[in-house]
């Protein structure tokens, strides 16, 4: 590995990890579109910054996209408090109009200058490591390396110091308030953290893939875990193994780095979609069929006690027969009938017949009491 | 005038205006669908899922043409729609999360796509980034023709399907348990909606497309109250908007289409919520100024009949300041003594000072009266 892969690579890990660990909250809270929003129109931001200070370089774009991310969560908010919009709605208002006066400040003010906007957009990872941080001529390293390892401690600064806050106005704003919290101050503090960490992020990676490394891991950790700790723990590992997966594939490929991440974060989040254990598709598919199989039997159980020791047993309590009476597919009626001996509820005469065990009866005397 | 006179004439302002309004109002009719059922964001997801179908679309085919690439983008939103929808059915995850989800993920591999395709040695991909930020400017009478052809179609299923569209945005429950198969309604409403979105993409492109399925119905929400007149409101506001971005684009130098258009969407938004009858801001705030006008006279009225009580006789005058302290000091109670005399309850004695009427005197025991029996 060159020196500026392993660069990238840093930043990349550095970008994901403080993206997902905001995100999980934003999750929880239902707010994940806000990133969408925020990401868009920090453009304005720094567009705005932009021509007070005439610098791209300047620090001052970034206080300016941050402020302008808070902005965006007002403007929000004062849309909805009128109630004649929804929120989504109000989202979907407000990003999309600061977003066009950003585009056509720069198209009529900036054209000359190098500020488009599919850089801002998309981003260009590859191309960050060539930003130095020199201080008295010593290189220090990648500027966003810096600039975002500055703001991936600040997350973790605010989430250690605000933990207890910020869980109970996630999960219960209503108890929050009771206990006195506030819940309005702590919601914007948050959200300008997750500004700060757009703009940073954006500046690096665009706009794009922020939303996704603010959501997919999150989400994807949302699905393997019930505990707090472990969601944050989990999304961050996932959102640095979709940093290191996608700059990969994508130096191969030689496609776009910020891309490929959000990519393989999708496939992070597939992937706990159908395999999560416990709320995974599959998982859930496969509880479902258990379930199937297990009422089948006792069914079965109950068919057969029904006709115990009555004339009609002889024809009725036969594997035979079941398709008629429960309307299974012969393989199911096999498979139960199978599961049901294995598991000693019933035992199979040497003429076919079935059987009762003692457990099976009472099994299936226990479900009928329950249900009269 | 000369503007007006290029609405007409010109052929590149025509072609544009026409295919920004065919899409305004195109989107705007289902964008009506959207907002109701709470599903703004949807149109952003759709729009942004879109770009890796046009990409591949051009890989496959070698193409360009605009209803192949319009198919593409139809087919991946489409996909990301019904992956939104499959995602918070079978888990907790919250819709908003799912719509994130597809819309930057399908988004980010839309780039791997394009930027792959561009390092191909046949560079004919050059074009295909007019998804992303759309080129209204270069849209021929070809593209208008497309987006004309398609809207048709889609406004054609909403009026079809007008009943079922109906349940689906008010009462879901309702209609299934009448036995509409609404999961089929539902499939076949994004589906219309997908293709509104990506007739659009080209004109506006992916990040502006959110605002003009958003905009339009959501300032034609505050006009009325009826869904028909709202989706015409909504197509209306739409194509106006459509129109008169690319005539204000046209009209002053480097000035992108796009977000003019979404600029005039959002004025149209904007000036509906503060001046639509009823729900508007504006009568709001008149209304409620005129309230408190109101209470404070018949406040300041009760004080004037108090003290006549004390002083016996109606004529007996009262200063001003007496009223102000007995207001609470506030100052109004000039405004509200002359509004008392318009309304007969009080009268201006000559040296300044004032007193109720008879008319008044009955009118505050009238209000005691009401006030002791409630």
């Amino acid at each position: 590995m060159t020196p500026i892969e392993v660069e990238i690579q840093a930043i990349a890990v550095v970008v994901a990890v403080s993206c997902a660990l905001p995100g999980v909250y934003l999750v929880l809270r239902r707010m994940a579109l806000m990133s969408d929003a925020i990401s868009h129109t920090v453009l304005l931001g720094i567009v705005l910054a932009f021509f007070v200070t005439g610098d791209l370089a300047s620090p001052l774009l970034i206080f300016g996209a941050a402020a302008t991310g808070v902005l965006t969560v007002v403007l929000v908010e004062t849309l909805r408090r009128t109630r004649l919009v929804r929120e989504d709605a109000s989202i979907g208002l407000v990003f999309p109009a600061l977003f066009s006066v950003a585009v056509v400040l720069i198209a009529r003010f900036a054209g000359s200058v190098h500020l488009d906007t599919d850089a801002v957009l998309l981003g260009e990872l590859a191309f960050a490591p060539f930003r130095r941080l020199r201080a008295g001529g010593t290189d220090l390293g990648p500027m966003s390396l810096w600039v975002m390892g500055g703001i991936l401690l600040l997350n973790i600064i605010f989430i250690a110091a605000l933990y207890k806050e910020l869980k109970v106005t996630t999960f219960d704003p209503a108890l929050a308030a009771a206990l006195g919290f506030s819940p309005a101050l702590l919601h914007y503090g948050f959200m300008s953290v997750v500004s700060i960490t757009a703009v940073g992020a954006f500046d690096a990676v665009g706009s794009v893939l922020v939303v996704s490394l603010m959501i997919a891991p999150p989400a994807a950790a949302y699905l393997l875990s019930d505990r707090l700790p472990t969601v944050l723990v989990l999304s961050a590992a996932l959102a640095a193994m979709s940093a290191l997966g996608g700059f990969w594939a994508a130096w191969l490929a030689d496609a776009s780095i910020a891309g490929s991440m959000a990519t393989f974060a999708g496939g992070t989040f597939a992937a706990a979609f159908l395999f999560a254990p416990g709320r995974g598709v599959i998982a859930q598919a496969r509880r479902r069929s258990r379930q199937r199989i297990d009422f089948a039997q006792l069914m079965l159980a109950i068919h057969l006690l029904n006709h115990e020791g009555t004339p009609e047993a002889d024809e009725e309590n036969r594997e035979a027969h079941l398709g008629r009476h429960l309307r299974w597919r012969p393989e199911f009626a096999q498979k139960v009938v199978r599961r049901a001996e294995g598991r000693a509820w019933i035992v199979r005469e040497r003429d076919g017949l079935l059987q009762l065990t003692e457990p099976g009866r009472s099994a299936a005397r226990r479900a009928l009491s329950v249900e009269v | 005038m000369e503007l007006v006179r290029d609405l007409f004439f010109d052929y590149t302002l025509r072609t544009v205006a026409l295919g920004a309004g065919c899409l305004g109002a195109v989107s705007g009719t289902l964008g009506t669908f959207a907002v109701l059922r709470r599903q703004s964001l949807l149109g952003d997801a759709i729009s942004h899922a879109a770009l890796p179908g046009i990409v591949l679309a051009f890989l496959i085919t070698g193409s360009k043409d605009t209803l192949v690439l319009v198919l593409g983008a139809a087919v991946a939103g489409w996909i990301g729609t019904l992956l939104v929808l499959s995602v918070t059915r079978a888990t907790r995850i919250p819709e908003d999360s799912a719509l994130g989800i597809v819309l930057s993920v399908f988004f980010g591999f839309g780039l791997v796509l394009l930027t792959y395709t561009q390092t191909l040695p046949t560079a004919a991909q050059a074009g295909l980034d007019r998804f992303l930020f759309g080129q209204a400017a270069t849209l021929l009478m070809r593209d208008v023709v497309v987006i004309a052809g398609l809207g048709a179609i889609a406004v054609l299923v909403v009026a079809l399907f007008w009943k079922e569209f109906k349940l689906l945005a008010f009462d879901r429950e309702f209609g299934a348990s009448i036995g509409f198969p609404m999961r089929r309604v539902e499939v076949l409403l994004t589906t219309v909606l997908v293709v509104a979105i990506v007739v659009g993409l080209q004109t506006v492109g992916v990040v502006l497309m959110a605002a003009m399925v958003v905009a339009p119905a959501a300032a034609a929400r505050q006009w009325t109250d009826a869904l028909g007149s709202m989706v015409v409101l909504s197509a209306g506001f739409g194509a106006l908007a459509g129109v008169s971005g690319a005539v204000i684009s046209a009209s002053a130098q480097n000035v992108p289409t796009g977000p003019t258009i979404v600029l005039a969407a959002t004025v149209f938004v904007l000036a509906s919520m503060a001046f639509a009858p009823r729900r508007g801001l504006v009568w709001e705030a008149v209304r409620r100024r005129r309230n408190r006008r109101v209470i404070r006279a018949d406040a300041v009225l009760e004080d004037l009949y108090e003290l006549a009580g004390q002083h016996r006789g109606v004529a007996h005058g009262h200063a001003i300041a007496v009223l102000e302290t007995m207001a609470g000091g506030r100052r109004d109670v000039r405004r509200s003594l002359a509004k008392l005399q318009v309304r007969g309850l009080a009268v201006a004695q000559e040296d300044g000072t004032w007193s109720i009427t008879p008319a008044g005197l009955e009118a505050a025991e009238r209000r005691g009266r009401i006030g002791a029996d409630s």
